[in-house]
């Protein structure tokens, strides 16, 4: 495949990338149906008559998921039709028990959007071209018994979001970023928890490749079961060389489904074009059309909460911080709000965000899943860190022994003051014990005194290095400066 | 009357409430008689004796108290009715008269069904019908042959023959069924029964196994008008349950009837386009006549056309036959029909139960139903079909604006002798030319007796009205019958 990747490299081929986003909705009950939606629960113990389709049985909307639908179309600039439709995608499989899924077709509730990301410090704008509610399927289990397949239907019928893009995306890496966005941008509207591992979020990739400066799109293949942001960028790398490999070899893209195999790192053919599926779309009889009205619109808007890119602006003004802290510090809701607590408990926004972007997200990354970051496994709270950046601004420690305290904060989880207690860290700003300290430095490297006093400044340096490691780094700085330029200079 | 089994609804509800009989002796009464009977017509896919008397004990509980402070009669309770089998009866097996729910045992109520326990109805078991209510004779259950009570050679009309053939035997006082093209007022027609269908959304689908969704509507039917109105009233109503259903308020239909309806100043709509080439002699003369009575009670008789009925059928055949390919999916095997064990994979499985559990007549819609949604013949068959049944919605609101209430023959002709037209399903289909654009325009369309044909078989007068204004169609029918004796003239159950 090496000629091929630097064939791409070289920036022959462009490629071209719309991503499907499905989002399960974190609303109690289930979209039609009145069954608990939450994940976790024993096998088919979240069912009912209706989400069992026993015959009969008919569909009652849960205007919750339609408020929680609505957030999302506002979040991202859509425009929300009045009138939209529901309609019955059909297949067979077990594990759809209707043998049809409720979903919306030709008129979804909302189009037209657009996501904004920022990826390496450049900011890229993706439109949208669809976002729609649907049902969830329930899950077959294939490996729990010798001659027989299991199914599991608490998940279906849970309500998700499907979001459509257009295909704007360049590269894994775009793809990523932009997922990123989208999770950020459910978990800051409260609408999911976004847990990939949990499949609550999951996308299909298409993928083609164009001659750059081509205007038309080549054929694509849709990639399906990515459930990982490693996985996204695994498998469209994979993808773009296995295209690029059969176009440069004179081949041609058969448009088909492929599966992403995570264990194995390849993609497998699912379907080609022909084998797919004709799903039969037609409006669903058993519910009225959606309208969804300007007051609903209305109501949505005011219980809108405050957005990414509103926050990081806020971030700009309200703490001074520079555009690219906000950013990080934005990037996710559990992030930001951590931040705004530790500000609560301590008004030095520019210390506390250096201390963040620096110690606490490396902490964060190490603790977290692949590719998560998780606030909540920290073993100390923001007011910790509060606590330890005003230990320093009254000058009860330095900040390299505020370093000190951080790894054992980490260790322990245990208040900052009390570390600082516990360990006799705390700063000597007697003048007069620095002063004895300075004096025996000086008194010890007569030789170095005698080649400062000639003129060798940079030795001022070494002679502060050897009071504070007298100190055992508690000497106040400053007054060390000031006391040893004295005693050097004087 | 001598026999308790031949009362109407609203003669025994006076009894009853008046105690001259009991709610046991009535339903003992209509259980001796299908005893008797059931052997000739087949009427009953289960009887459920045990049950009726343990409900009629109920109603005799409940009707003792009358008059006391804890009183909660209805004009329901104590009355033996009897349901198609396609109403999920909690704990009563429901198989909507095919193989593959055999063995079904539900574990709710149909919200209809909820309702007529609560009121006091006393169940004496499911009917037979045409298997998922696809059929205009129920020849196509998979279950049992049904016959017209009148001659006994001949079918009793379908879907719903069941609810026509118990009424029209006095099996039962009254029963419900479903009409999705005709399927109440055919065998309604067929048996000498009145029987209603509502406006869609009028009564709760939900607990009614589905044929065609946006066509499907539960009606009552009985041995009169008011015995309809009675058990309509009890039924209707916005269902949470259903989102079809229609919020609006339920009138007393059988209050508002009264006792002297008048149709003085109704304008009764004729349409040219039911009465043409192939309707029968008999048929014609009879409904002429009918709607020559109803002028001569003070109706005025106005011409309307309703110019896209020819379009009805094939438009029917397409929005039906789509809906149910979808419906009946969730009979798959791996929950409903049998499995032998021996099946290769899934599509082996689907294909084992689906092939064993479907009768003919449901394979074939399901197979026309898919095709005409498939890609690349969505737009030519479904699409089209929509919107034609807007122009045929359309034809009713335009002619509406001239009359009141459309009078019409049920069928073209009456009942068919059995097997007559098992083997030409497009002439099976026939039978429901005059009452399938009543489902597509989901307006409330009734069947009352008007008269016998030369072979001595009932003829049924179609009313068709505005949009929930059911009380006009009731009303009407109910005037009509109080000015003639055709509504009791009973079948003789000869071959
Ligand atoms: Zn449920």
């Amino acid at each position: 495949m090496s000629a091929a990747r630097s064939y791409y490299q070289e920036g022959g081929f462009e490629t071209v990338i719309g991503l499907e986003v499905h989002c399960q909705l974190a609303t109690a009950s289930k979209l039609f149906c009145g069954c608990s939606a939450a994940f976790g629960a024993g096998a088919n113990e979240h069912t009912c008559p209706v989400c069992l389709a026993m015959p009969g049985v008919l569909p009652v909307l849960n205007r919750c998921a339609v408020d929680y639908a609505i957030r999302a179309a506002l979040a991202t600039d859509s425009t929300i039709n009045t009138n939209s439709r529901w309609a019955r995608k059909n297949y067979f499989y077990p594990d759809l028990p209707k043998a049809y899924q409720i979903t919306q077709y030709e008129q979804p509730y909302c189009e037209h959007g657009r996501v904004t990301f920022d990826l390496d410090g450049t900011e890229h704008t993706v439109r949208l071209t669809r976002i729609h509610m649907e049902e969830d399927a329930g899950k077959s289990v294939h490996d729990a018994h010798a001659s027989w397949s299991l199914v599991d239907l608490n998940r279906a019928g849970v309500p998700l979001l499907e979001i459509v893009s257009e295909p704007e995306l360049r590269s894994g890496a775009e793809a990523s970023a932009y997922m990123r966005k989208m999770r950020s941008l459910v978990r800051y509207l409260g609408i999911s928890d976004g847990n990939m591992n949990e499949g609550s979020m999951r996308c299909d990739a298409n993928v083609s490749l164009r001659k750059r400066g081509a205007t038309t799109l080549g054929t694509r293949a849709e990639i399906k079961n990515l459930n990982s942001f490693r996985s996204i960028e695994r498998a469209i790398a994979y993808e773009i060389e296995r295209q690029a490999e059969i176009l440069l070899g004179g081949g041609a893209i058969v448009q088909e489904t492929r599966l992403w195999d995570a264990d194995r790192g390849v993609t497998r053919s699912m379907r080609s074009k022909e084998e797919a599926h004709d799903y039969r779309y037609f409006p669903e009889p058993d519910l009225l059309p959606l309208v969804i009205d300007d007051a609903w619109i209305e109501r949505a808007r005011s219980e809108l909460p405050e957005l990414p890119d509103a926050r990081r602006g806020r971030f700009v003004t309200s703490y001074g911080l520079s555009g690219y802290d906000s950013g990080v510090l934005t990037a996710s809701k559990e992030l930001a709000d951590w931040f705004e607590a530790a500000v609560a408990a301590h008004d030095n926004p520019k210390a506390l965000a250096n201390w963040i972007t620096s110690e606490v997200l490396r902490i964060a990354n190490e603790s977290g899943a692949e590719g998560e970051t998780d606030f909540s496994q920290l073993p100390f709270a923001p007011e910790h860190l509060a606590a330890l950046v005003r230990l320093i601004d009254d000058g009860t420690i330095s900040g390299k022994i505020a370093k000190t305290v951080f790894s054992k904060m980490v260790e322990s989880g245990d208040d900052p003051a009390a570390i600082v207690a516990r360990e006799g860290l705390v700063q000597v700003t007697d003048e007069g014990a620095i002063t004895a300290i300075v004096d025996s430095v000086v008194a010890a490297n007569t030789a170095k005194v005698a080649e400062y006093k000639s003129g060798k400044d940079k030795l001022f340096g070494f002679f502060v290095g050897q009071v504070m490691k007298e100190s055992q780094g508690k000497a106040n700085p400053a007054s060390v400066n000031r006391l040893l330029k004295e005693r050097l200079d004087g | 009357m001598s026999r308790l089994d031949e009362l109407s609804i609203e003669e025994a509800s006076r009894r009853l409430a008046s105690r001259e009989i009991s709610s046991r002796e009535l339903t003992e009464a209509c259980l001796a008689r299908i005893e008797v009977t059931e052997p000739k017509v087949g009427s009953f896919l289960e009887v459920t004796a045990q049950l009726a008397r343990q409900q009629a004990d109920d109603a005799d509980r409940r009707l003792a108290a009358t008059g006391t402070r804890t009183s909660d009669t209805t004009a329901l309770t104590g009355i033996p009715i009897a349901l198609k089998d396609i109403f999920l009866t909690k704990d009563v097996r429901t198989t909507c008269a095919s193989r593959i729910l055999e063995n079904f045992i539900p574990t709710f109520d149909a919200t209809v069904v909820a309702r007529l326990r609560r009121a006091g109805a006393v169940l004496l078991g499911k009917l037979n019908m045409d298997e998922f209510a696809m059929g205009s004779s129920c020849e196509n259950s998979a279950m049992q042959l049904t016959r017209n009570p009148w001659k006994l050679d001949r079918v009793p009309g379908g879907s719903s023959g069941g609810s026509a053939t118990c009424v029209a035997a006095h099996q039962a006082l009254g029963s419900f069924g479903t009409d999705t093209g005709g399927s109440i007022r055919l065998p309604a027609a067929f048996c000498g029964v009145a029987g209603i269908k509502p406006t869609y959304g009028r009564v709760s689908r939900y607990g009614v196994i589905a044929f065609a969704s946006s066509l499907d509507q539960v009606g009552p039917m009985a041995s009169t008008t008011r015995g309809a109105a009675l058990l309509l009233q009890t039924v209707a109503g916005k269902d949470p349950l259903d989102s079809t259903s229609i919020d609006a308020p339920v009138p007393d239909y059988a209050g508002a009837i009264g006792t002297a309806p008048t149709v003085k100043g109704l304008r009764i709509g004729i349409p040219r386009e039911y009465f043409v080439e192939g309707l029968d002699a008999d048929v014609e003369a009879a409904v002429r006549a009918a709607i020559g009575k109803l002028q001569d009670l003070g109706a005025t008789i106005v011409e309307v056309t309703l110019p896209h009925t020819e379009y009805a059928v094939a438009t029917y055949y397409i929005v039906a036959t789509a809906e149910a390919s979808s419906n009946l999916g969730r009979y798959d095997g791996v929950r409903y029909g049998r499995r032998r064990g021996e099946e290769q994979g899934l599509r082996d499985m689907y294909g084992e139960s689906r092939e064993q559990g479907f009768g003919a007549e449901v394979k074939r819609r399901i197979m026309l139903g898919t095709y005409v949604l498939s890609a690349g013949y969505y737009d030519a068959y479904y699409s089209k079909a929509m919107r034609v049944r807007t122009l045929i919605r359309r034809d009713f609101e335009q002619a509406f604006e001239r009359c009141d209430v459309i009078a019409t023959p049920t069928a073209p002709a009456t009942a068919f002798e059995i097997g007559s037209r098992t083997d030409d399903p497009l002439k099976m289909y026939l039978s429901d030319i005059l009452t399938i654009s009543v489902n597509l325009a989901g307006l409330p369309g009734m069947s009352i007796p008007c008269g016998l044909d030369s072979a001595g078989l009932p003829i049924g007068l179609q009313l068709i009205g505005k949009p929930l204004d059911e009380l006009t169609l009731l009303r009407t029918a109910a005037a009509y019958e109080d000015s003639c004796h055709w509504h009791r003239v009973s079948a003789e159950l000869k071959p």
